[in-house]
C-alpha cells in the first residue's frame, strides 16, 4: 500500500476531530529531508511517525567496490556540518585495522580540526535550533564565526565543507603559514560570539518558555533508546569517548564534560554552548604544544612517498605503483572504532577480506537512535514543540540515512 | 512653469523587455534545501554572499509563493517523486537551479538509491557544478539564468513545462494502473525511457 | 571479562571467539540469542550500539547479524556475531533494547533477514516496494539502473536530446 493511501485510509479511520499534518520531507528546517507524519487533536500531538531514507544514498554499497582511500571523501558527506570528524573517525578504524600509529603532529592536528569542526557543527544546530524557534539573530550573529572557521579549513585542506583533510596515516599536508595566527584570531573572535549568544538565550524569558520542560528524557531511557553525544550528556549520563576512551591523545589535553540534568532542550542547548567553549579551550592548547615533525606515517605500505623521490629513485616509483594499483596491504579481520563526533558516537565498523576493497564498512550513524525516539518525546505535546525537539536532535540527513 | 518634455517622462520599450526586467530582477528562491549544498546555500544567504541584492532575499519554502527552485543536495530514487510534485505545485513561470554535482548528475554517487540527475524528472534551466559549489558559484549560475530570462518571450509557453505535466499524468495512471508506489512507477518510466534512448521521462 | 562469565553461567553457547585488535568477538547460534541479551543487561551492558548485518555469500549460514555493545560503567565493549541463513530469522531485541527498532528495520531493508517479534518491520532507507535488498552481494551496485551505466544518454537543454 503506499503511503498516500495509508494516510488517506486513516483519515477515514479517525474520528472529525484528529487531523494529520505531514512535516516533510520538503520542509524549512535544514536539518535534511526527513518526514514526520502527524497525528493531532487540536494542536496537540497523539501520534508521531518519523520517516527516513530521503537521503539514503547507498554509500555502504559504493564502499565495497571503492578503495580504502577511495572513501575518504564519502564520509566527509555523512555529517556535512563538520566534515572532519568523519575523516578523522574513518582514518582511525582503518588505522586500528592496519595497526599502525601516525606521528605526533598529525594527532594534534587532527585533535585541532576536530574540535573547530565540532565548534562549527555546533554553531548550525544551536542556530538553527533558534531559527526554528524564531530567535534569527543568534544565527546571524554565530554564522560569522561559521564563516573564519570555513577560511582554516580552506587554508588548510582547500575546500570549505567537504575537506577530505586525512589519509590512512597521517593527514594529506601540513597546516600553512597564516593558519596559527587566523585560528588565535578565531578563538578571540569565537568566545566573544559565544558570549554574544548567551547574552541573547540563555536568560531570555521567551527561550525557557519554549525550551524547558520540553522533550524531557530519563538517564535511563536514553541510555536504552540508544542515546550518545550531547543528547545523552544533557540527559544525565557523563558518556564522552573523548575521555572514557580516548584516542589520538585527548587523555593529555585538559577539558571538562559538561553533563546536564533533565535531557529537556533547553539542557541540550546549554550542554552544546557549554562544549563550544571546552572546544576552544582545546584547541589553545594544541596551539600551545604543537611541535614541528611529519604528519604522515613512514611507511611505504601504507602512504604514498613524496613526489621528488618517486621521480628519482626505482624503489619509491615501484611504492607508488603498488598503492595506486594494488592498495595497501590489509590483514583479514574486522574492527570496529568509534570517536565522539558532534552528535555522538560515531563508529566504522569495517571488515576486511585482504582485498583492495573493504568487504563492509557500516558507518554507526550517531542521530538514528535519538530520532527513532522522536515519538516518544513528542507525544502529548504540542506541534510547536515538536519543532524544538526536532531542533535540539540535531538530525543531520546525510549521517542518519547514509 | 515649464512643460514636461514627453521623451523626459515616458520611455518606450517592448512588453517582452520591462516583464523579463521585472522577473529577473525579483526571483525569489525556494530552496529545496535536501543535503551539503543547503549549507554553502546558507552561507550564501548570509552576510558575506549576500545573495539578497539580486533581488532573492525574500526565501519562501513554499512552492506556492516562489519562482526559482534550487535544488541543493542529492535527489535520490525515493525522493525524486517529491520533487515532482513540488515542482507541479509552482506556479508558472517558474525556472529550476539544480546546484552540485549531485543534483546535476548523480555526483559521486553511482549507486541503486540516486537518481543520477534531477534533469531526468525535471526540467532545469542552470546547472551549478561543484561540491559544494562555492557561494560565488551559486551566486553566477543565479546571474547566469537572469542571462536565460532577459532572452525570454512572453507569448510562448515552455513546451517543456507542458510535456513535465503530461508525464505526470502519465505516472499517476501508471501507480494506478499497477498499484505502485510513486518511487517505483518513476523507475519504471525511467528505464522504459532508457530503453528507448530517451534522457528523460518528460 | 564478560565472555567468561558468559562462559560461566550460559556454557556451550560461544561456539567461536576472537580478540582482533583488542575487540573482544564471540559467535553464537540464534536460539541462545535472547539468553546471552539478558545475562549481558544483567551485568552492565546497557547501550546497544550497533545491530548490522554482513553477508558472506559462500557460506551456508549466509549472514551475520553483528551485534555491538558497550558497557557504560566499566567502558568494555563486546561484539556478538549471530549466524543466520537465507530466508531465516533472529528473535527481536525491541523488548529490552528500544534502540533496536530502527537497527532492525534497516537490516531487514538492506539484507531481507527476519527479526521475530518485533512490532513494525518495514523498510527503512528505501520504498516500500523496493525490489531486492540492497546490501546482498548479488545485488548490484547500479540497481539494474540504466543511467547509471557507461554510455547513457545524457539529456540538456530542458529534455531536447543532444549527442547520441
Amino acid at each position: 500500500m503506499t503511503t498516500m493511501d495509508s494516510i488517506a485510509l486513516s483519515r477515514q479511520m479517525l474520528d472529525g476531530d484528529k487531523m494529520i499534518v505531514n512535516m516533510g520531507p520538503s520542509h524549512p528546517t535544514t536539518h535534511g529531508t526527513l518526514r514526520i507524519v502527524l497525528e493531532l487533536e487540536g494542536e496537540t500531538i497523539t501520534k508521531a511517525t518519523p520517516e527516513m531514507g530521503y537521503l539514503h544514498r547507498g554509500v555502504e554499497k559504493l564502499g565495497e567496490s571503492l578503495s580504502y582511500q577511495q572513501f575518504i571523501p564519502l564520509t566527509d558527506r555523512l555529517n556535512y556540518c563538520s566534515a572532519i570528524m568523519n575523516n578523522v573517525g574513518y582514518a582511525t578504524a582503518v588505522e586500528k585495522l592496519l595497526d599502525i600509529q601516525i606521528p605526533k603532529r598529525a594527532a594534534q592536528i587532527r585533535v585541532l580540526m576536530s574540535e573547530l569542526s565540532r565548534v562549527a557543527d555546533h554553531i548550525v544546530c544551536v542556530g538553527v535550533n533558534a531559527v526554528d524557534i524564531g530567535a534569527f539573530t543568534a544565527f546571524l550573529y554565530l554564522f560569522k564565526q561559521r564563516e573564519t572557521a570555513y577560511d582554516l579549513f580552506e587554508m588548510a585542506a582547500g575546500q570549505r565543507l567537504h575537506t577530505s583533510f586525512t589519509r590512512i596515516g597521517g593527514l594529506f599536508r601540513d597546516i600553512p603559514e597564516g593558519f596559527v595566527p587566523l585560528c588565535e584570531r578565531f578563538l578571540v573572535e569565537c568566545a566573544e560570539a559565544i558570549d554574544e549568544l548567551e547574552r541573547l538565550l540563555t536568560k531570555n524569558p521567551i527561550w525557557h518558555d519554549r525550551t524547558k520542560g520540553i522533550g524531557v528524557i530519563s538517564a535511563e531511557d536514553a541510555v536504552n533508546w540508544g542515546y550518545t553525544g550531547p543528547s545523552l550528556r544533557a540527559a544525565g549520563v557523563p558518556q564522552d569517548l573523548r575521555k572514557a576512551q580516548p584516542y589520538l591523545g585527548y587523555e593529555t589535553y585538559d577539558f571538562d564534560i559538561p553533563v546536564g540534568t533533565t535531557g529537556d532542550v533547553f539542557d541540550r542547548y546549554l550542554v552544546r554552548v557549554e562544549e563550544m567553549r571546552q572546544s576552544l579551550r582545546i584547541i589553545r592548547q594544541v596551539l600551545d604544544r604543537l611541535e614541528p615533525g611529519p604528519v604522515m606515517v613512514d611507511d611505504p605500505k601504507v602512504a604514498l612517498p613524496p613526489k621528488e623521490k618517486v621521480y628519482t629513485r626505482m624503489e619509491s616509483l615501484i611504492h607508488h605503483f603498488k598503492l595506486i594499483m594494488h592498495g595497501m596491504e590489509m590483514p583479514v579481520g574486522e574492527v570496529y572504532s568509534a570517536t565522539e563526533a558532534a552528535n555522538g558516537e560515531l563508529g566504522f565498523y569495517i571488515v576486511s577480506d585482504g582485498g583492495k576493497n573493504p568487504y563492509r564498512i557500516r558507518v554507526r550513524p550517531p542521530c538514528l537512535p535519538i530520532f527513532s525516539s522522536f515519538e516518544s518525546q513528542v507525544k502529548g505535546g504540542l506541534i510547536a514543540d515538536a519543532v524544538a525537539v526536532l531542533g535540539a536532535m540535531n538530525i543531520i540527513a546525510g549521517e542518519l540515512d547514509r | 512653469m515649464s512643460e514636461l518634455d514627453i521623451n523626459d517622462a515616458v520611455m518606450t520599450t517592448r512588453l517582452d523587455a520591462v516583464v523579463n526586467w521585472g522577473r529577473k530582477n525579483s526571483l525569489w528562491p525556494m530552496p529545496f534545501g535536501v543535503a551539503c549544498c543547503a549549507i554553502e546555500f546558507m552561507s550564501m544567504m548570509a552576510s558575506r554572499f549576500d545573495l539578497s541584492r539580486f533581488g532573492a532575499e525574500a526565501m519562501r519554502f513554499s512552492p506556492r509563493q516562489s519562482d526559482m527552485m534550487l535544488i541543493l543536495g542529492t535527489i535520490t530514487n525515493k525522493m525524486a517523486p517529491v520533487l515532482r510534485t513540488i515542482y507541479a505545485q509552482m506556479a508558472e513561470p517558474k525556472w529550476v537551479i539544480s546546484v552540485g554535482v549531485c543534483a546535476s548528475s548523480g555526483g559521486m554517487y553511482r549507486t541503486y538509491a540516486t537518481l543520477q540527475g534531477v534533469d531526468r524528472v525535471i526540467p532545469v534551466d542552470v546547472y551549478v557544478p561543484g561540491c559544494p559549489p562555492r557561494p560565488e558559484s551559486m551566486i553566477y549560475g543565479v546571474m547566469k539564468l537572469q542571462e536565460k530570462i532577459e532572452k525570454e518571450s512572453l507569448s510562448m509557453r515552455k513546451d517543456h513545462i507542458a510535456r513535465f505535466y503530461e508525464s505526470l499524468a502519465r505516472q499517476e495512471s501508471l501507480q494506478a494502473e499497477k498499484g505502485l508506489t510513486s518511487q517505483q512507477a518513476i523507475r519504471e518510466m525511467l528505464m522504459d525511457a532508457g530503453e528507448r534512448g530517451v534522457g528523460t521521462i518528460f | 571479562m564478560i565472555i567468561e562469565h558468559i562462559d560461566a553461567q550460559l556454557p556451550g553457547t560461544v561456539t567461536d571467539r576472537h580478540a582482533f585488535r583488542g575487540d573482544q568477538t564471540i559467535v553464537i547460534a540464534g536460539e541462545h540469542l535472547l539468553a546471552v541479551v539478558d545475562l549481558l543487561h544483567r551485568e552492565g551492558f546497557q547501550l546497544l550500539v550497533d545491530i548490522t548485518a554482513v553477508d558472506w555469500p559462500e557460506r551456508e549460514q549466509r549472514f551475520d547479524v553483528v551485534y555491538h555493545w558497550l558497557n557504560l560503567a566499566s567502558q568494555e565493549r563486546l561484539r556478538v556475531k549471530v549466524p543466520v541463513a537465507d530466508g531465516g530469522s533472529v528473535p527481536s531485541l525491541t523488548g529490552s533494547f528500544k534502540t533496536a527498532n530502527w537497527f532492525e528495520r534497516e537490516v531487514f531493508d538492506m539484507f531481507g533477514i527476519g527479526f521475530d517479534g518485533h512490532p513494525d518491520l518495514r523498510r527503512l532507507l528505501t520504498w516500500p516496494d523496493f525490489p531486492g535488498h540492497a546490501l546482498r552481494k548479488d545485488f548490484p551496485l547500479d540497481g539494474g539502473d540504466v543511467f547509471c551505466m557507461e554510455g547513457c544518454t545524457a539529456p540538456y537543454n530542458n529534455g531536447e536530446r543532444g549527442g547520441r
